[in-house]
């Protein structure tokens, strides 16, 4: 009994010696991350070795730092989630979490953060999970340099890259995910920070948000997403520097806008989408020197926007660079500079002295009526353009930019 | 036959109408295809050219040519040969003079700038074009005995269908826009090889999706390989039918 004893000393002196140094090692056998987890006291490292853990839901209910090699793997066998933590200021890092399984009833994820603030995630890999990371009721956690990736491209069983409701104050940054539902996913999340983010080859949508209000999105890159990205019921959206690329497709968007008020969108990209920003009920929106080019629609701006202004963009050979849906216009459109402008100059101000109507009468035609899409690119509807800019009587008149600048801006 | 497509041949060449024509499709494509940095857009503004100068050259220079050459014909028709052959003769070797100047003005610089599916819709859609007005010339011709009302004719046959007939299709889709017309207009677009080519290029392109940002039933009809194979079979009729007619009608000819 006493050797008994004596021995349990001995380890346990051994073990907060060595978390004191460098954390305490976990090697693959079974169940030795679940005990690691359970035996570690709050502070402890746990440093994840090479190798594959076959273990589930493990529940982390302690400020532990969680710590990977390039090869520490684990493995959902793809039935089960993997982590589920639920303590503040937990740290899991540069670990590979896989093969996440898939149900109807729980969203099972890779890492699930539950009631928990300040925890990090950073620098994992996530392959082929239904969720990567799934954030519920967290604040102030910070998801740094993830990748996270899935081969399902499945929208109705697909779970989605950064999923987090209810949430406040988060940092989303510099991560990659690809191939999942929606890239990154938001609802009642708030003043929260997303930035450098890549987000590309999604089903659905490259980012995803509603009712998550006062949150800034800067220099992310959202491309070739099934429906590009979309953004409901929110007020002071702040988006600057982004890229949206080739979101193209029957009913694709480089950014759809519903019910948005008081935001900002500004030096941001827009090339090759089938629409550029497609805004619907939309309250002071400020639009202001982003780049429209080679899209099919810039801009679709539907007459229940108001108050929004669109100043200094660029529009570059978009197919069409404004539609709208009716003859009421409460928006501003000032100070642009279009490439398809045929106005003149005369005093040399650099501001164009005939105002330019962004509404071609087709796009009247073809918003009005869909099936007149058949004579797109047809002979006559390029001259009713040239007849109508001439006489307009179809074009919504208000819909006009004063000021069009001569030169393109330079941004 | 062959001796006779040969020296219409050599007269078409001696003409230097078509190399003319040759030169300014070639001119336009070089320019057209070198100044736009985006390759699917000057394959676009290619299309417009095709779409307009094609039918309207196509269908003009035809017509005349038939019209001026009514005397070589006759001479001909004296000899033992065969009114249908005699005039098939006429139709293959001005068709293929157009043909072939269309692919050396339009195809070679496609080929130089920009190849892929698209381009190779678009020189097939060119050719077809060509085929088709140059038979509308040839049933001009054989309804019109007066040289200056079978120009007439051809003018407004052409304007008909680059122009007044997408009128006459964007007033129908006007006045019926309440009902179901998606189906009712695949009808009315196959009345209309202009159009025909259009849809055939346009959907090679990326643009093809704005076609079908409403869902519209042509596009995912017209996009698959059923409706390209409509399509095509759509202007190979427009070809043979004007031809069998025009044959008809020579043979009763009172020349």
């Amino acid at each position: 009994m006493r050797v008994v004893i004596a021995f349990a000393v001995i380890v346990s002196v051994f073990q907060t010696t060595s978390c004191l140094s460098m954390g305490i090692k976990v090697y693959p056998t079974l169940n030795s991350l679940r005990n690691a987890i359970s035996n570690a006291h709050s502070g402890d490292t746990l440093l994840l070795q090479n190798g594959i853990f076959k273990e589930h839901d493990l529940v982390v209910k302690k400020r532990i730092v969680l710590k990977g090699t390039v090869n520490s793997i684990i493995d959902g066998e793809n039935k089960f989630q993997a982590f589920i933590v639920q303590a503040d200021s937990v740290v899991i890092d540069g670990i590979e979490i896989r093969d996440i399984g898939r149900s109807s009833i729980t969203d099972m994820a890779g890492i699930r953060i539950v009631n928990a603030n300040f925890v990090t995630i950073s620098g994992n890999r996530f392959v082929n999970n239904t969720y990567g990371i799934y954030l519920q009721n967290a604040e102030r956690c910070n998801i740094i340099g993830n990748t996270i990736h899935s081969d399902f491209k499945d929208e109705v069983s697909g779970g989605n890259g950064i999923h987090a409701w209810k949430s406040n104050h988060l940092l989303v940054k510099g991560n990659n995910i690809s191939g999942h539902r929606d890239g990154i996913y938001f609802e009642f999340v708030t003043e929260s920070q997303i930035i450098s983010n890549i987000s590309f080859g999604n089903a659905r949508y490259g980012l995803h948000f509603m009712f998550s209000h006062n949150d800034t999105y800067s220099s992310n890159t959202f491309k070739d997403n099934g429906a590009g990205v979309a953004v409901m019921y929110s007020r002071g959206v702040v988006m600057l520097n982004n890229d949206f690329l080739h979101n193209w497709g029957d009913a694709s968007y480089g950014l759809l806008l519903k019910e948005i008020t008081d935001s900002k969108i500004e030096h941001n990209h827009f090339i090759r989408n089938t629409v550029g920003i497609h805004m619907e009920g939309t309250t002071r929106v400020d639009v202001k020197q982003n780049l429209f080019q080679d899209n099919g629609w810039a801009l679709r701006v539907q007459a229940s926007c108001s108050g929004s202004n669109f100043t200094g963009n660029n529009f570059i050979g978009n197919s069409f660079d404004v539609a709208t849906n009716g003859s009421l216009m409460l928006n501003l459109f000032d100070r642009n500079f279009w490439d398809k402008y045929d106005g003149y100059d005369l005093n040399r101000n650099g501001v164009g002295d005939v105002p330019y109507y962004p509404v071609s009468v087709y796009s009247v035609i073809s918003e009005k009526i869909p099936s007149a899409m058949i004579l797109y690119h047809s002979f006559l509807t390029d001259i009713i353009d040239k007849v109508e800019k001439v006489m307009p009587t179809m074009i919504p008149d208000k819909l006009k930019d004063d000021n069009p600048i001569i030169k393109k801006i330079a941004l | 036959m062959k001796t006779i497509v040969k020296y219409v041949m050599l007269d078409l060449v001696k003409n230097k109408t078509i190399i003319v024509y040759a030169i300014i499709l070639g001119l336009l494509s070089v320019s057209v295809l070198s100044m736009d940095s985006n390759s699917s857009k000057g394959i676009l503004s290619l299309l417009n050219i095709t779409l307009l100068f094609v039918p309207i050259i196509g269908i003009l220079f035809s017509t005349i040519y038939f019209f001026n050459s009514i005397e070589f014909t006759e001479l001909l028709l004296a000899q033992p040969i065969k009114r249908k052959t005699m005039l098939l003769a006429q139709y293959i070797a001005v068709a293929a003079a157009l043909c072939i100047a269309y692919v050396l003005g339009v195809g070679i610089p496609i080929a130089i700038f920009y190849s892929g599916l698209a381009a190779f819709t678009l020189l097939i859609s060119g050719l077809f074009l060509t085929l088709i007005f140059s038979a509308l010339a040839l049933l001009i011709f054989v309804l019109f005995k007066d040289k200056t009302k079978g120009i007439g004719a051809a003018i407004i046959v052409a304007l008909f269908f680059t122009l007044l007939f997408d009128g006459l299709l964007l007033s129908f889709i006007y006045s019926f826009s309440e009902y179901p017309i998606d189906k009712p207009l695949l009808g009315l677009i196959s009345l209309n090889p202009v159009d025909l080519g259009r849809i055939l290029v346009l959907l090679q392109l990326d643009v093809a999706v704005m076609m079908g940002y409403s869902g519209a039933l042509f596009k995912k009809f017209m996009g698959s390989a059923t409706g390209s194979i409509y399509t095509v079979i759509c202007m190979i009729f427009w070809i043979i039918f004007p031809i069998i007619m025009s044959a008809r009608i020579f043979r009763k000819k009172d020349l």
